[in-house]
């Protein structure tokens, strides 16, 4: 008898570990691809679950945490207010590893607000959007990413202008946007590798089409229009901390970014010139891109560290806020009867 | 002219909003309170930062009746542009005190009045045109003080602790003290009655607003985490606990052992503090009425995931915008079963600064012993004036935890519900996370969840949590703070009362009392009511319940919950903005028990 070798990560762990119940979404949901994706990013990179924490608003999106490392903390908190409790939590627990998912509606309509703000905080963070252009749970209404002229099942046509989560988080100096397809892992997990990594608020933006609701002729959220209209901005590699970088590519094609944790994305160009470190250069071309019908995947910003909420802006000490416990938070007998003083 | 009254005297100044009466204000307040004189200062601002006409009342009682009174004693009057109306506040035999370089229409026989030229004095004393404003607000205090009896030693120790001991700014403010004063001097011989003279009544008292109190009790209960959005009333609260913790929650190489985050609404401060405390950081808002409105939603998550959260309403009044500078109790329905479903949240009712700080350290103990929001209610009168209280003690006990299982405790017992009721009590037990165990994690939502926290769509499951979240309830009716009674021998009519109105029944009891009405008298301290309430309403004939808003809400309460089956509670509903006042009470309370004596 020999007994089977089950293959494990580098801290021990099979790749069951970070499976979580199953899902209750459709059968071929893009979320569920993003849910796979999420198993495999944090497996291979050999994060714990225990250290993690699965955050999420309202929708089928959010449901998905449920359905990745059932050894994690998880939260569904309230629709589109996600970022709120995401920050709370952080302030509480620094050191809390944060992958938060949330979706179109969640994200660019009823949270738009918050999730502006959780930019400009820059709290140290994964954050997904789970973009598929409608609300599922709802059956079927446009979210405020549909694109204009798209057409929904019944055949309503949006008038609106669509909203580009990308864009607005690359003018709040967001340090590492990421726009990607549900159904090319090869871009994605090197992608969501360096998101986990990435000191700061990572954002990813993947369009994961709705089978249900979203997936017919008219839609410009199609599995189908999706793979007809995706330009791969470049090959995308991630080198994990440990590994040497290896120098066999021709110089010019290939770009590193080095990240926080001393890992790197390594992007191998494609057709096109593109420079994620210029913001203007990449707004322009999300602009051009947004002109031609095409989408642009791939890296599409990325900056050098800015201060992180509760890494730096905050300068909190290294213990975790809510283990400070009486004597460390409760002032003496004295400070109080000089504070009297003041009073008297 | 008839006799002295010496330590009864209750003054209203009329000043333009961001004309820099505030530490005029303060100083005789401070000086009144240093010669042992029980004292209370009401501000009566507008809703504006410069402009718009302001009051500021100060009360000095010697039997310690320190709630604003109607009447008024005597006015200074620096306003152009309430003049005329102010004039006509003050009582039969009272002093009007005015500028009179500003144009006066109105007359009474009936009143002393001293006309000061303060605009005139002010320029022939003091060159720097921007000081000379402030300045003249000092004129009027040393006028005051020679007219009334301040001690000028205490004064001027007043002032230079205003100034935070800074001898030049000080020294400028003591020449307009003096100049006053000589004004008085050289002008005037006193022919009102109005006395104040030291005595011994404020030893170990202190002078405080709740909102400094409350973030006190804040700090000393380990509060670490302060999310908000400005608001008035509530903002001083957060702006003086940062200020503290940013005094005291530093370690030796400037590490800061607290996080504040200025939200961008009340929706997403409320939403940090329930991350915060999932996560299990001691975590506060404060906000009023229109931010209320906004957690609505974010506290139901909070009530039915079971997350611990302090949020602090300074209640101002509404509905809408209301009057955000204006007191009122409004809020006490609202905050009980903010969200939607059957939600219910325990609510603390601070009387004033002193159970601000009492109360501040309860709410975390509850929030993190019942898992569960807890609103503290406080409001305009009690946050934002200066009120005469005991000083604060030391707080003793340890603080609550509430119960946390750590990985340690996970390894012993082998299993973790997050949701089961172990204890019989209705609280379940919580986990933290980055807890480091396999059991540890668990799946917080708002959804329909079971003893595990799985998604449920179960009517027995969802019953049967439900009706737990409901013990919970029951259980904390011991842990709340109770009801203070006070039986008087004899007494068949009860007064209940809570909150700030609590500042004017010693007051108004006496007053009955003197018509002879004894009364009985209980103050409510939290929600849910308790069957003390109950009690007290069946033991007297009949039970007057004070509060400040229009509608009777704790009425509808004590109905709600049928603890007046004989129907004996009436109402005294107090809700024009201002601070309750003693005489309000006592005439209504008459009126009825007048008729009910005939």
């Amino acid at each position: 008898m020999s007994s089977i070798a089950v293959k494990t990560n580098q801290i021990g762990l099979s790749k069951n570990e970070y499976r979580g119940a199953n899902s209750t979404l459709c059968s071929g949901c893009g979320h569920d691809s993003i849910t796979s994706h999420i198993i495999t990013s944090y497996y291979e990179l050999g994060i714990d679950p225990y250290t993690v924490a699965k955050m999420s608003g309202i929708g089928c999106s959010s449901k998905t945490p449920a359905y990745f490392m059932s050894k994690a903390h998880g939260f569904n908190s309230v629709h589109g207010r996600m970022p709120s409790v995401v920050t709370g939590a952080k302030m509480a627990n620094k050191h809390i590893n944060i992958v938060a998912v949330s979706g179109d509606g969640d994200t660019g309509n009823i949270g738009l607000g918050q999730f502006m703000h959780i930019v400009r905080r820059n709290v140290d963070m994964l954050y997904i959007i789970e973009n598929n252009g409608v609300y599922g749970l709802t059956k079927g209404q446009f979210s405020a990413t549909a694109d204009t002229g798209s057409k929904l099942k019944h055949g309503t046509i949006n008038e609106f202008t669509a909203l580009d989560p990308c864009a607005l988080a690359i003018e709040l100096d967001c340090g590492y946007v990421v726009r990607s397809f549900a159904g090319d892992p090869k871009q994605l997990v090197p992608l969501m590798k360096g998101g986990i990594s990435h000191k700061g608020l990572a954002l990813m933006d993947i369009i994961s089409p709705c089978v249900t609701f979203n997936n017919h002729l008219g839609s410009t959220k199609s599995y189908d229009y999706v793979k007809e209209h995706d330009i791969r901005l470049h090959e995308v590699n991630f080198i994990p901390s440990y590994e040497e970088i290896s120098v066999d590519y021709e110089a010019g094609d290939i770009k590193d970014v080095t990240l926080h944790d001393g890992s790197h994305i390594r992007l191998k160009k494609l057709d096109r010139d593109f420079d994620p470190t210029n913001k203007l250069e990449v707004l322009q071309a999300l602009e051009m891109a947004r002109r031609e019908h095409i989408i642009l995947t791939g890296l599409l910003y990325t900056a050098a560290d800015g201060k992180d909420l509760t890494g730096e802006v905050l300068n909190l000490v290294e213990q975790p806020l809510y283990a400070l416990m009486e004597e460390d938070l409760r002032p003496s007998r004295e400070v109080l009867s000089k504070i009297m003083s003041d009073f008297r | 002219m008839s006799e002295k009254i010496v330590n009864d005297l209750s003054i209203q100044v009329a000043t333009v909003n961001g004309s820099g009466s505030q530490s005029s204000n303060n100083i005789i307040i401070k000086t009144l309170f240093r010669m042992g004189i029980p004292v209370g200062g009401k501000n009566l601002f507008p809703s504006n930062i410069a402009g718009l006409p302001t009051w500021y009342n100060i009360r000095a009682n010697k039997h310690g009746y320190i709630a604003r009174k109607n009447d008024v004693d005597m006015v200074i009057a620096m306003n152009q542009d309430t003049i005329d109306e102010d004039i006509m506040q003050v009582i039969k035999g009272g002093v009007f005190i005015y500028n009179s370089d500003l144009k006066l229409n109105a007359s009474r026989e009936d009143i002393i009045v001293y006309p000061v030229p303060f605009n005139t004095i002010a320029k022939e004393n003091f060159t720097d045109i921007k000081l000379r404003k402030l300045l003249t607000n000092m004129l009027y205090v040393g006028f005051l003080a020679e007219l009334i009896g301040l001690e000028e030693a205490t004064a001027k120790q007043a002032i230079l602790d205003n100034f935070k001991g800074k001898v030049k700014a000080a020294e400028v403010n003591y020449q307009a003290y003096d100049v006053g004063a000589k004004y008085f001097r050289d002008n005037f011989s006193k022919t009102d009655n109005y006395y104040v003279e030291r005595m011994d009544a404020n030893a170990g008292k202190i002078l405080i607003d709740g909102n400094s109190a409350g973030a006190l009790g804040s700090l000393f209960a380990g509060c670490n985490v302060v999310a908000w959005y400005p608001i008035t009333p509530s903002s001083s609260l957060c702006e003086s606990l940062i200020s503290y913790l940013r005094k005291y929650q530093l370690t030796e190489d400037g590490k800061a052992k607290y996080a504040e985050v200025q939200a961008e609404d009340e929706l997403a401060a409320v939403g940090m503090v329930i991350g915060a405390s999932w996560a299990g950081a001691r975590a506060l808002t404060a906000t009023s009425g229109p931010g209320i409105s906004l957690m609505a939603e974010f506290t139901g998550l909070a009530y039915y995931a079971e997350i611990p959260a302090v949020i602090w309403d300074i209640q101002r009044m509404g509905p809408s915008t209301g009057l955000p500078t204006r007191t009122a109790q409004g809020d006490l329905l609202f905050t009980y079963n903010l969200s939607h479903g059957d939600t219910k949240h325990l609510v603390l009712l601070p009387r004033n600064p002193e159970e601000c700080f009492e109360f501040a350290p309860v709410a975390f103990d509850l929030a993190e012993r019942f898992q569960t929001p807890v609103f503290v209610l406080s409001d305009l009168d009690i946050g934002m004036n200066n009120w005469m209280v005991n000083e604060l003690k030391y707080p003793e006990g340890s603080y609550d935890r509430g119960k946390v299982l750590t990985a340690e405790d996970l390894e012993r017992l082998g299993k973790f519900e997050r949701y089961r009721d172990v204890d019989g009590d209705g609280i379940p037990y919580r986990t933290l996370p980055g807890t480091k165990h396999p059991l540890a994690a668990y799946f917080t939502r708002g959804s329909g969840h079971n003893e595990k926290g799985a998604y449920t769509e179960r009517p027995d499951d969802y019953v049967r949590n439900i009706d737990r979240v409901n013990r919970k309830t029951e259980t904390a009716k011991k842990y709340i703070p109770a009801p203070l009674v006070d039986w008087v021998n004899g007494a068949d009519v009860g007064i209940i009362a809570y909150g700030s109105s609590d500042s004017a029944m010693k007051e108004a009891r006496d007053n009955l009392a003197a018509k002879g009405i004894k009364t009985n008298y209980m103050t409510v301290r939290a929600l849910p009511l308790t069957d003390d309430v109950k009690d007290f309403i069946a033991k007297n004939r009949v039970v007057y319940l004070v509060e400040q808003n229009r509608d009777a809400q704790m009425l509808r309460l004590v109905l709600m919950e049928r603890m007046d089956p004989q129907e004996k509670v009436k109402s005294v509903l107090h809700y024009n903005g201002f601070t309750i006042d003693a005489k309000f009470i006592s005439e209504n309370i008459l009126q009825v028990e007048g008729v009910v004596r005939v």
